[in-house]
């Protein structure tokens, strides 16, 4: 007998959440207990009063484990709201990387003429490194990482994604 | 306005709550909070033998009465030894508030004495915890507690309360307390699904009523509103383990118990039903068998207050969230609205008179020794006008108390459905009694299981509760040994319950009466005497010994492939059936 992998689809949810102690544990904690996947989540209190944060987790599984994802993020005392935003439509996701790359001569000028045509933006400069920081959905960053890894890639730090509904409703 | 120490709020918002009783052990630090329960004149202090036996016990309370149970335990080891009885809870649905002391906030996370991570351990097996770190939160995080515990699907919520925390002061006034009103749990149906689920249970010609703990949690007017339903509709009712007593055993209506161990004639007709209408039953897998093979044909309603039991495990096709005691009163409010009738349903009480007709419950009689079913009917019969409250254990003999006790009324059947604790029953017997002091309660043993948490005889002894603990004892881990005969070709690894102690004579070692009994012919008397005395009683039923639990659903197996007797029983079993549980 061997163990079965099962079809799984990506979608980013999005969480309101109360900002009070150990709710990312509850819900992390939550998604390992129940064995389902998390590829990247981000945290930050989104309120005046800072009471609110809004997470986003990107997680990938089959359709009926994402419906019980969702159910059980709602089954949480501190979640106030889920909005699976790849099943709710339209909606926008960004991504911020900083990008470390080392070189000199041809590789140091095309990997400056690459990064202009990602609109990525030079944050620190040496006469032999560069630090991008660029912004954008998941698959830009991936292929600019990629090719900076041929230019001489030291470093890169990601965000991880955040989402919205597009339009003027709230998600 | 005066302050108050952290300790003597606690009390206060305890009070505020109803308590009255407390499951609890001391130590270090909780040494404020049993300071200010001294001599307290109205809450009244159940000091257990162990932190598990504590939890079980607040369990058994909580079942038995309808209202939370409180336990106080303190940090480290008293609150690990507590996790398993608040898993317990978790799994299956009961009101629990654990008390646990902490280390002082300033040790926090310094390997201190007793610390241990409770809120760590504890996150995902309560419905809600806390880390108090001020006592002027108190009040309103007590009073959000017993909230979010009772309300919605019910579950234990632990409250960790570091010891400075319990000393240092605050101002307290328990008619300010504001609750919190972040939890809203599901009440009503949404109208529109009820009316269809009305309609489709009108129009069905073989439906089925496959009910579960729900009914039981929603209340006493959950079960009346089913009787009404049941015979309303005219279906058959059949009950998870979790649900038994909601519909009443002698009602011409009941299936019994569906499952790995439940009868033919249930199983058959959640197989063969046309409408299933599921309340407050969760679709465990001790119920479907296996699922590609669950009620392949018919439309399934599935009524619950937690909407993340729905489509878990099943796909049905009519989801509704609500609670199943007022869901149930909307149907019935809408059938006799629209004068509805049922079809015509003989031809599916004729199918189902032919699968009763098989006596799956049947078992080989003996003259020489004690059938353990023979005596589960015995305690049955003899007990029955008294209506008792029955507790068990884990493992055979809580399945041959599920098939052969019969339940006519809710809160009377307390058992470790979901998570299947040994040891749960005579802690679990003890809060029933203290929460139903007339009350007859037994707990339905196996030799094994008992000693799992047999140090609670003591709490017993100190309280004078008069329970009753009736072991079937056939000197096996019967339902290990029985799974090993059919899984494993009888290598019978570690389940032989070797060095049993003397069980009368540990009766009486702790002030209890003891009673053996191996005779057939004098089991009736025995258990007279057992009823006859007003103190604890330990009855050691001495039974076949390789008798196995029939009928059962092999792992793996769909709800038409029971096996009904023991020559159907094979050697062994493939891979696939051997890695599910």
């Amino acid at each position: 007998m061997h163990i079965k992998e099962e079809f799984a689809e990506r979608h980013v949810l999005t969480l309101t959440v109360d900002n009070e102690a150990g709710t990312l544990a509850r819900i992390a904690g939550m998604f390992t207990a129940r064995g389902y996947n998390i590829d990247s989540l981000t945290v930050a209190d989104i309120s005046e009063d800072h009471a609110i944060s809004r997470i986003t987790i990107v997680t990938k599984g089959p359709p009926q484990v994402i419906d019980q994802i969702i159910a059980q993020c709602e089954r949480l005392v501190p979640v106030h709201k889920v909005t699976d935003l790849t099943d709710a439509g339209p909606h926008v996701e960004r991504e911020l990387a900083l990008v470390k790359v080392s070189g000199a001569g041809d590789k140091r000028v095309e990997a400056m003429r690459l990064a202009d045509i990602y609109r990525a933006r030079v944050i620190d400069a040496t006469v032999s490194s560069f630090i991008f920081e660029i912004t954008g959905g998941p698959d830009k960053i991936d292929t600019f990482v990629a090719l900076m890894r041929e230019l001489g890639l030291v470093e890169v730090g990601r965000t991880g994604i955040v989402g919205l509904m597009r339009g003027s409703e709230a998600s | 306005m005066a302050e108050k120490s952290g300790a003597d709020i606690l009390i206060e918002a305890l009070l505020a709550q109803g308590v009255d009783t407390v499951f609890g052990y001391p130590g270090g630090a909780v040494l404020p909070i049993y300071d200010a329960l001294f001599q307290h004149p109205k809450i009244r202090h159940v000091l257990v033998r162990h932190e598990a036996g504590a939890a079980h016990a607040a369990e058994g309370y909580a079942r038995s009465t309808g209202k939370p149970g409180v336990v106080l335990v303190t940090s480290g080891p008293g609150a690990t030894n507590a996790v398993t009885g608040i898993a317990d809870a978790f799994m299956d649905s009961i009101p629990m508030i654990c008390l646990t002391g902490q280390v002082a906030t300033n040790l926090i996370g310094s390997d201190a004495f007793q610390e241990a991570d409770t809120i760590g351990i504890t996150r995902h097996c309560t419905k809600h915890n806390y880390l108090v770190k001020d006592p002027s939160e108190l009040g309103a995080v007590v009073a959000e507690a017993f909230h979010i515990a009772t309300q919605g699907r019910p579950g234990p919520v632990v409250i960790d309360i570091p010891k400075n925390v319990q000393v240092a002061t605050a101002e307290f006034d328990r008619h300010g307390v504001n609750a919190a009103k972040r939890y809203a749990p599901a009440g009503e149906a949404d109208f529109a699904a009820i009316t269809q689920a009305v309609e489709l249970l009108a129009k069905a010609k073989a439906p089925i009523l496959y009910t579960g703990g729900g009914i039981i949690n929603s209340g006493p007017d959950a079960s009346a509103a089913l009787r009404e339903l049941a015979a309303l509709s005219g279906a058959p009712v059949t009950s998870t383990l979790m649900g038994l007593g909601s519909f009443p055993a002698s009602d011409q209506q009941w299936l019994g118990m569906l499952g790995m161990h439940g009868t033919y004639e249930a199983n058959m007709a959640m197989n063969q039903c046309d409408v299933m209408l599921c309340l407050g039953a969760r679709f465990d897998d001790r119920v479907t068998g296996r699922l590609d093979a669950f009620s392949p044909g018919s439309t399934k309603i599935h009524i619950d207050i937690d909407r993340s039991s729905i489509n878990k495990t099943v796909r049905v096709d009519l989801p509704i969230v609500a609670d199943v005691g007022k869901a149930i009163r909307q149907m019935i409010t809408i059938w006799n609205s629209r004068k509805l009738q049922p079809q015509n349903l003989d031809e599916w009480w004729a199918r189902i008179k032919g699968w009763r007709s098989v006596g799956s419950l049947n078992y080989p009689a003996s003259q020489s020794e004690i059938m353990p079913q023979y005596a589960i009917e015995r305690l049955y019969e003899l007990t029955k006008d008294k209506a008792p409250i029955i507790t068990t254990e884990v493992g055979q003999h809580q399945m041959w108390a599920a098939q052969h006790f019969h339940f006519d009324a809710p809160n009377k059947w307390l058992t470790s459905g979901g998570l299947g604790t040994m040891g749960y029953g005579l802690p679990a017997a003890i809060g029933a009694q203290m929460g139903n002091p007339d009350a007859l309660v037994i707990d339905i043993a196996g030799e094994a299981s008992i000693q799992m948490n047999i140090q609670e005889m003591g709490t017993a002894s100190q309280y004078r509760l008069p329970v009753k603990v009736f072991i079937l004892n056939n000197e096996w881990m019967g339902m290990v040994r029985q799974w090993q005969q059919l899984t494993y070709e009888s290598r019978y690894s570690n389940s032989y319950s070797d060095s049993l102690p003397d069980f009368v004579a540990l009766a009486e070692a702790y002030g209890w009466k003891g009673i053996r009994c191996d005779d057939p012919a004098k089991l009736d008397d025995a258990i007279a005497e057992m009823l006859a005395y007003d103190g604890p009683v330990m009855f050691d039923c001495r039974v076949s010994k390789e008798a196995n639990c029939f009928p059962m659903i092999p792992s793996g197996a769909a709800h038409t492939e029971m096996i009904l007797h023991s020559d159907e029983v094979s050697g062994t079993m493939d891979d696939e059936a051997k890695a599910l549980v």
